[in-house]
């Protein structure tokens, strides 16, 4: 029997805040700058929308890796939700390493709506990572899988 | 269930050119829900939209999921086309597979692969879609223009001749900006002060215009149509009511070492000064770092001497609150700072000077009253040699800008030009990266200073100015010819980047408006809404948003008013219907959602509840006000409970689009 060996396609979710990171996906878009087909964005009206929930129920789900883009501190369009963002992520990662799940898998990243460059090259980076730690098994709940 | 309609758009081959759309539509067919599901050449054109339309009635559609371009190019558009035929536009959702698809990825497997996937989430979030209204807010008839520079005053009068009122806040004693302290403008050769000044007096007279100057903004609070603006007036210590600006106070003042920022240091002022003859308005105003009166409490020549009893030594700053239902920026611009550029012996020498200020040595007005004479000994220079791009186009390091300040060649043209016409026997040199002088006359005009004027241009870059024996050893390297030259100048005259006023920072943030990495605001769209902020009811007006010369600023200008005249035309605003509510049954009145509130659109109340066994309960509950609230989504993470939701963006929604895309 002969097991064909897959390339590790990694599945992950990037939350993008609507006034900043969103907007900088665009123009990596609009700029034709590459970053993997893994990623996959999910729009939010603020970083702070995001509930720690959202980054576990994905997990559970079986994303290899969850990322969090919101404005730079200071220029939130909503004046302080990105702070709250950093706070809550701080919480949960730490709580993500009690789960046993590693760190590297989650991140926070700050990209403004004129950063496509910065947003390409984040999202290269993180996939790197997330190829590098391999596929998410540790919180991946099987009922999930049909 | 939803009958929800999919419409792939190719966008021309932006889209097709990638993502097999044939495919992704087919794909899309098969997911629960879908009823009908479609590709097409351009969604966004008339036909794509009436395709749109005539499925939403022929199918009886209850949510639509169009696969095209961002949503923040077309999402209203779509959203428009859905309602014209009775759907709400709420229940479209746009799947982003250009931006984010197609125009990142090459190979058409992968690209196809996950637009299936996005437009999967898309159709996953519009079978939890609920139908939302828009409610509606007034419109302030007022408008705020921070800054009094020339961007500022032609905004302010396009506004105020509509019949607005508009306020104007700036922050020096006097309106007029930098277009004040320049002489002449390019390429007309037209006296800057003979076509602002007119507009100064103009925007003081007109009714409609309250001008704050020595004002600034300390908080705004509120949105589009409602801006709450708080403004510090600064403690001028002159009543600027009574002030008729005689001047004779600014003539006694025994304080005479005063740098006068007006002419950039070069010369110096009173304590108790009028930035410039034709001030607006025209009132004196006491330095407080400088009057010996303030510091110490012994003078007092200036209260003596003023026959109209201005002087009020003990004025405290004031405060003015005010409503306005659109603000503009025209914050403007500054020369960079020179201090590390060390080699062009700038600290060193007083015969190197930044271009501002061999305008304000070419002034009538300025410090050596129009004629050219070198700063340091007051002689007539022989040899001047002007440096371009001082910090422009700089890449990489901290050291200077990575953008093209726009502006230098054209007024180093018009110095050195100048230079020639007075002082025929000048030997001026030009050294340059390369001369851009793209805009109406403006080539023409830079040939005239090369070919009529014989200005020496050299393509290179100088490397380093010494001063020595009264002289400015210039070493520069001719690229053209490929020699080291060295030239023994009288003067140095360097083009300094120009940078966003430092103001501007701190303002973007009160703004929450955006701003790009070099701190010049960002624009709606940077083709087709280049005078709008993202954030709603901010315009941009000048150089606040990227480097322009006098005529573009003045286009813009007004395009920024045309833009606040038609918000404030307006007597109602559509408001955001994706706005948070709570649930009064989960809520258990905890108040975490209040605390994060930055708008403070959650409030408390008493609410009767019934209980089993016909009891009654009181419970404080939250409820959420439509109109305040921005839907940020803060309240929805805090509320233990789950109470808290934000429409457009529930939990479940968000939660299904993470389903989707990790199937």
């Amino acid at each position: 029997m002969q097991i064909e060996k897959k390339e590790f396609k990694p599945t992950i979710v990037a939350f993008c805040c609507n006034w900043c990171s969103y907007a900088g996906a665009d123009l990596a878009g609009t700029n034709r700058l590459n970053y993997p087909a893994d990623v996959k964005i999910i729009r939010v009206p603020c970083s702070c929308r995001v509930n720690p929930m959202f980054i576990l129920r994905a997990f559970q789900r079986g994303a290899d890796g969850v990322i969090l883009c919101g404005c730079h501190p200071g220029d939130c369009h909503y004046t302080t939700g990105n702070y709250y963002a950093r706070r809550r992520m701080t919480l949960l990662f730490s709580m993500l390493d009690f789960l046993g799940i590693e760190r590297g898998r989650t991140r926070v990243e700050w990209v403004s709506a004129a950063e496509g460059a910065k947003f390409a090259q984040t999202m290269n980076e993180f996939v790197e990572t997330i190829i590098s730690l391999g596929e998410n098994k540790r919180l991946e709940d099987l009922r999930c899988k049909k | 269930m939803q009958k929800i309609g999919v419409f792939v758009c190719w966008c021309g081959s932006n889209i097709a050119g990638t993502v097999d759309v044939h495919a992704v539509a087919e794909t899309l067919k098969k997911e629960p829900g879908v009823v009908f599901s479609t590709d097409y050449q351009y969604m966004c054109s008339e036909a794509g939209q009436n395709l749109i339309k005539d499925s939403i009635k022929e199918y009886g559609l209850t949510g639509v999921v169009i696969c095209s371009c961002s949503p923040r190019m077309h999402e209203n558009t779509f959203r428009k086309a859905a309602q014209s035929v009775g759907l709400n536009p709420y229940m479209v959702e746009v799947a982003n597979i250009r931006e984010q698809c197609s125009w990142i990825h090459k190979d058409m497997a992968t690209a196809t692969e996950k637009a299936v996937i996005l437009g999967r989430a898309a159709i996953a979030k519009v079978h939890l879609n609920a139908p939302l209204t828009a409610g509606e807010s007034p419109v302030v008839k007022r408008a705020l223009v921070i800054g009094g520079g020339i961007a500022g005053i032609q905004t302010a009068l396009d506004i105020a001749e509509a019949g607005f009122e508009v306020d104007i806040v700036e922050k020096s004693p006097t309106i007029g900006g930098k277009m004040a302290q320049i002489d002449k403008t390019f390429p007309t050769l037209d006296c800057a002060a003979c076509i602002l000044t007119p507009k100064m007096v103009e925007a003081a007279q007109q009714e409609k215009i309250k001008i704050y100057s020595y004002s600034e903004v300390d908080e705004v609070k509120g949105f589009v149509g409602n801006f709450s603006v708080k403004i510090r007036r600064k403690a001028r210590y002159v009543n600027e009511d009574i002030c008729t600006g005689c001047g004779v106070c600014t003539e006694k003042c025994p304080q005479k070492k005063v740098p006068n920022e007006f002419n950039l240091g070069m010369d110096n002022r009173r304590a108790i000064y009028i930035p410039f003859a034709q001030a607006v308005p025209k009132v004196a105003t006491i330095d407080p770092n400088y009057c010996t009166m303030l510091k110490t409490g012994k003078c007092g020549v200036c209260s003596k001497v003023c026959t109209a009893k201005a002087i009020d030594y003990t004025q405290k700053d004031e405060f003015v609150e005010a409503q306005y239902g659109a603000i503009v920026v025209a914050t403007g611009f500054n020369p960079i700072s020179l201090e590390k550029y060390d080699e062009f012996a700038y600290s060193q020498s007083p015969d190197v000077v930044t271009s501002l200020e061999y305008e304000r040595l070419m002034n009538a007005a300025g410090p050596t009253s129009g004629t050219l004479l070198r700063p340091s000994d007051l002689t007539h220079p022989k040899t001047i040699v002007f440096v371009q791009c001082v910090g422009s186009r700089c890449d990489g390091g901290d050291k200077g800008k990575p953008y093209c300040s726009k502006v230098c060649c054209m007024y180093t043209a018009k110095h050195a030009m100048l230079t020639r016409e007075k002082y025929p026997d000048t030997d001026v040199y030009v050294f340059y990266i390369d001369v851009r002088t793209p805009g109406k006359n403006f080539d023409e005009f830079y040939r005239r200073a090369v070919e009529d004027y014989g200005v020496h241009y050299i393509k290179g870059m100088v490397g380093k100015v010494v001063p020595q024996d009264g002289k400015l050893k210039v070493q520069a390297s001719d690229l053209l010819s490929n020699e080291q030259l060295h030239i023994d100048a009288d003067m140095v005259v360097l083009a300094a980047a120009i940078e966003p006023d430092k103001t501007a920072r701190p303002l973007a943030t009160m703004l929450t408006a955006s701003m790009d990495t070099n701190d010049f605001f960002t624009e709606a769209h940077p083709k087709l809404r280049p005078v709008e902020s993202p954030t709603a009811g901010v315009f941009l007006s000048g150089m606040c948003q990227g480097p322009k010369d006098i005529p573009e600023t003045v286009s813009q200008a007004s395009a920024a008013a045309a833009k606040v005249i038609g918000l404030l035309a307006k007597d109602k605003l559509t408001c955001n219907p994706c706005v948070a509510h709570s649930d009064e049954q989960l809520c258990n009145g905890c108040s975490s959602c209040e605390k994060v509130c930055p708008y403070g659109a959650i409030t408390y109340q008493d609410k009767e509840f019934r209980m089993p066994n016909r009891t009654v309960a009181v419970r404080r509950v939250a409820s959420v006000n439509p109109a305040v609230c921005q839907g940020c989504g803060a309240c929805t993470v805090a509320c233990p409970s789950g109470a808290m939701d934000l429409n457009g963006f529930s939990n479940r929604q968000i939660m299904a689009e993470v389903d989707a895309i990790c199937k």
